[in-house]
């Protein structure tokens, strides 16, 4: 193991729960304001999984009103991520499901694991 | 007072900030350095420390450079470099080592090394020119262009910007933040790049 490698073992977390490309999950954020933190949930589906090692992020799609699709992409070590909660599970034969983008309504729907 | 250290550039990787902000930052292996002679003001004329840095086999070096650290009983080293002191704050004598325990998470940096050599370069990657259309019909795809006038002054004025050697310089940045500190491994995270390869030597010095 090279110095670069065991240096970012340490900012690793090791209690990740797993999930994968077309799961919902809700991502909880700590939100640090003047003189206290907050906790804020974004929930939506995976779409994508990037990057390894300390460089690893996801991608969380949600559709917010009026239907306008609102992506967030979180450094899955990072400090800020408090837990991630799986929904449910969803059936999908793509790594990178960036298809969802030019649907609405019923069609973005994924499958779920029953 | 010691405040400079010699290292070797390991690598650049990313590490989060307690408030979860991720800081791009540069491994480097610092020290330890270690004292091969003390030069004072009396019989140099400045102060300063020569230290050896990063250990190599006795096989390696020369018999002059061999003989320089088998007096002092230190095994030979790949650099002999100079620490300028201002003024000692203890005695020092050939053996001691210095190490990155002269820096702490929030100091400021200098960090002078060689940048990467690139060789006999263009004026687009050299000087940051513009290239020309590279279809269409022309034929200037990364020429200098014009360098001058006509008759007057027939000549090209100097310092103009032309293709040359690019890189291999000696290079300071300015004020690099010191980031994290991992004594048991003489590894300093410095934020933001530096300059020179991985494995290159880097000096760095507390502003």
């Amino acid at each position: 193991m090279n110095k670069i490698d065991k240096l970012e073992n340490k900012y690793l977390k090791e209690d990740i729960t797993g999930f994968k490309p077309g799961d919902r999950v809700r991502v909880s954020i700590k939100i640090s304001e003047e003189n206290k933190d907050r906790i804020q949930a974004f929930e939506g589906r995976v779409i994508k999984k990037q990057g390894s090692g300390i460089n690893k992020t996801f991608t969380v799609r949600k559709i917010s009103f009026n239907n306008i699709g609102v992506e967030r992409t979180f450094l899955l070590h990072s400090p800020v991520i408090q837990s991630i909660e799986r929904i449910d599970e969803g059936i999908v034969r793509r790594a990178k499901l960036y298809y969802l983008r030019g649907m609405v309504g019923k069609k973005a729907k994924v499958k779920i694991k029953k | 007072m010691v405040d400079a250290i010699y290292g070797k550039k390991v690598g650049c990787t990313q590490v989060f900030r307690e408030n979860g902000d991720a800081v791009y930052v540069t491994v480097v292996e610092a020290g330890p350095c270690v004292v091969v002679q003390v030069k004072d003001k009396d019989k140099d004329g400045y102060n300063s420390l020569q230290v050896g840095f990063d250990s190599i086999s006795e096989r390696k070096v020369n018999k002059p450079a061999g003989g320089v650290f088998s007096k002092n009983n230190i095994t030979p080293k790949r650099y002999l470099k100079e620490i300028r002191v201002e003024s000692f704050d203890r005695e020092y004598k050939p053996g001691d080592s210095i190490d990155i325990s002269i820096f702490k998470p929030g100091d400021k940096l200098k960090i002078t090394g060689s940048s990467r050599g690139r060789g006999f370069s263009g004026v687009i990657k050299r000087h940051n020119f513009h290239r020309g259309k590279m279809s269409h019909g022309s034929h200037s795809h990364r020429i200098p262009g014009s360098v001058g006038m006509c008759a007057t002054p027939s000549r090209i004025f100097k310092g103009k910007k032309m293709p040359g050697r690019l890189g291999g310089k000696k290079v300071t940045i300015p004020a690099a933040e010191v980031v994290d500190i991992i004594k048991d491994e003489n590894l300093v995270l410095v934020k933001g790049s530096v300059p020179g390869s991985k494995g290159s030597m880097v000096y760095l010095r507390k502003i």
